[in-house]
């Protein structure tokens, strides 16, 4: 493709989306399916527009967002302690790294309902199920990132005469940080995924409720936009993480060597 | 030995709630739950649900892998397929594949065949990014040795693009089960009549927490066994790069 210009690449990439919309926007007109199986990209969009004036779906997305997101902060704070700790204290490595092993592969979804028994169906029962889904991926992450931090930064550091708090907080986090990122970018889209699933089996209103809700009452335009409004949210949501990424990396290699 | 410190934890399981810590309602002892397995395991529950499960999961990730690698390796042949292929795969990645369960019962009903279509659509991005960038990596040398000791296009890529691609591609497999596993458990409890998720949710609606957990514990360890078990062959299907 060395003959077409960066910029005629990029329009390429955009036209391809383009035609597949309004591929959409044509079968749907053709009326080969219903309007109910396949309602047009216009209808869909002009639906999501009212969902968006009528603030209906705002509230929707906030609560999706708290919720996930809620979830997601509490996996990412106990994930990198345990991960850590893991890392550091034998005992702590001897007793969760069965668990870890057995949690990480584990279709942690089937828990849903033990969630339901146990905490209800409301906003805690939701947050922890995140959290439960989504620390895995961050243990195993900042395990291995403690586990990699180099002997001879930890040697330096102590010879110039670190403490023990100064040394984890000043070399081994920052060290570590990129490849906890990492872990991190695995649990929020992991945390986004059974927030909405959430939603759909305990209700509470949120995108994945309100989708349901419209599927029982055959409001295909209304899942639709649904199901719109949730990629854009997941869209932001991985964007916003690379864009913090770069923000706290801005003095790694990685950083440097993508601006070079 | 690695495994030991289950051990405790199951003491601690079957002691809380004989101790009154907890209620049995809430934590049934391990024993009842065990022993509420052997029932389903009589009774026909885990066979018939087991394997209508296991029946959709292949189906989905079986289609998920055939349309997957073939779309990610013409991708990275055909220049033409990526630029018309790839920008797609990138506005649709982000989406949280759980969204689309609705839509999948909008399309296919409440049977199996919606279940099938939720677990497909999981696992192809997956896949396809496994498989474009396995084979996008392949060295141009492979290449253009194969073709000038006389393979044709049609052979490289079987021969030579393929093989070279196989531990992403494999790689890209390992996520698509993990992902298949939560896809078709999250629409067999969001609706369904058949199915292990199907079994755990009626559990729980009708209060027998014993044969729930019992369901809920037997859907985790095939999801844990059967990536040990990929793990495995794995390792067996790459031996030959040593």
């Amino acid at each position: 493709m060395a003959w077409l210009s960066a910029f005629g690449q990029a329009a390429l990439r955009w036209l391809s989306i383009l035609a597949v919309l309004a591929l959409w926007q044509a079968f749907a007109e053709a009326h080969v399916v219903s309007d109910f199986l396949l309602p047009p990209f216009s209808t869909v969009l002009v639906r999501l527009y009212r969902d968006v004036a009528s603030g209906d779906i705002i509230l929707d997305i906030a609560l999706t967002l708290y919720r996930a997101l809620a979830g997601f902060a509490l996996a990412a704070v106990s994930g990198v302690a345990v991960g850590i700790l893991i890392a550091r204290v034998p005992l702590m490595r001897w007793f969760f790294d069965p668990l870890v092993s057995i949690g990480l592969p584990m279709p942690k979804i089937a828990f849903l309902p033990v969630f339901i028994l146990w905490f209800g169906v409301f906003d805690a029962s939701k947050i922890l199920m995140v959290a439960f889904s989504a620390v895995f991926p961050v243990i195993v992450a900042s395990w291995a990132a403690a586990d990699g931090v180099e002997a001879v930064l930890l040697w330096s550091a102590l010879s110039l005469g670190a403490g023990r708090h100064r040394l984890l907080w000043e070399i081994a986090l920052p060290a570590s940080l990129p490849q906890i990122f990492t872990g991190l970018q695995v649990a929020l889209p992991i945390s986004l995924i059974v927030e909405i699933v959430n939603e759909m089996t305990m209700g509470g209103e949120g995108l994945g409720g309100t989708i349901m809700t419209q599927m029982r009452f055959a409001d295909s335009p209304g899942v639709f936009a649904g199901v719109l409004a949730i990629a854009v949210i997941g869209t932001a949501l991985v964007k916003a993480m690379e864009m913090i990424r770069h923000r706290l990396l801005l003095w790694h290699p990685e950083t440097l060597a993508a601006s070079a | 030995m690695r495994y030991l410190p289950l051990l405790p934890l199951a003491v601690a399981w079957e002691a809380a709630p004989r101790l009154g810590l907890v209620s049995p309602d809430v934590l049934p002892p391990v024993s009842a739950v065990l022993r509420a397995w052997l029932r389903l395991l009589q009774d026909g529950d885990l066979a018939v649900h087991g394997l209508s499960s296991l029946q959709n999961l292949a189906a989905g990730l079986a289609l998920g892998i055939v349309v997957g690698v073939a779309l990610g390796v013409s991708m990275a042949w055909y220049s033409p397929v990526e630029i018309l292929i790839n920008p797609l795969i990138r506005v649709l990645y982000p989406l949280p594949r759980s969204a689309l369960i609705p839509v999948m019962i909008l399309w296919f009903g409440l049977g199996a065949a919606s279940k099938i279509a939720a677990v497909f659509l999981g696992c192809l991005l997956p896949v396809v990014m496994g498989a474009f960038n396995g084979a996008r990596g392949v060295e141009q040398v492979l290449i253009w040795s194969a073709l000038a000791a006389g393979a044709k296009r049609r052979e490289v890529l079987w021969e030579v693009v393929l093989p070279a691609a196989m531990p992403e591609i494999l790689a890209g497999v390992r996520n698509a089960l993990a992902l298949s596993f939560i896809l078709l458990v999250a629409a067999e409890l969001i609706t369904s009549q058949r199915g292990m998720g199907y079994l755990i949710s009626s559990f729980g609606e009708g209060g027998a927490y014993d044969a729930m957990f019992a369901a809920v514990l037997t859907v985790s360890a095939v999801g844990f066994f059967a990536d040990r078990l990929y793990l495995l062959l794995m390792g067996l299907a790459l031996r030959w790069r040593g």
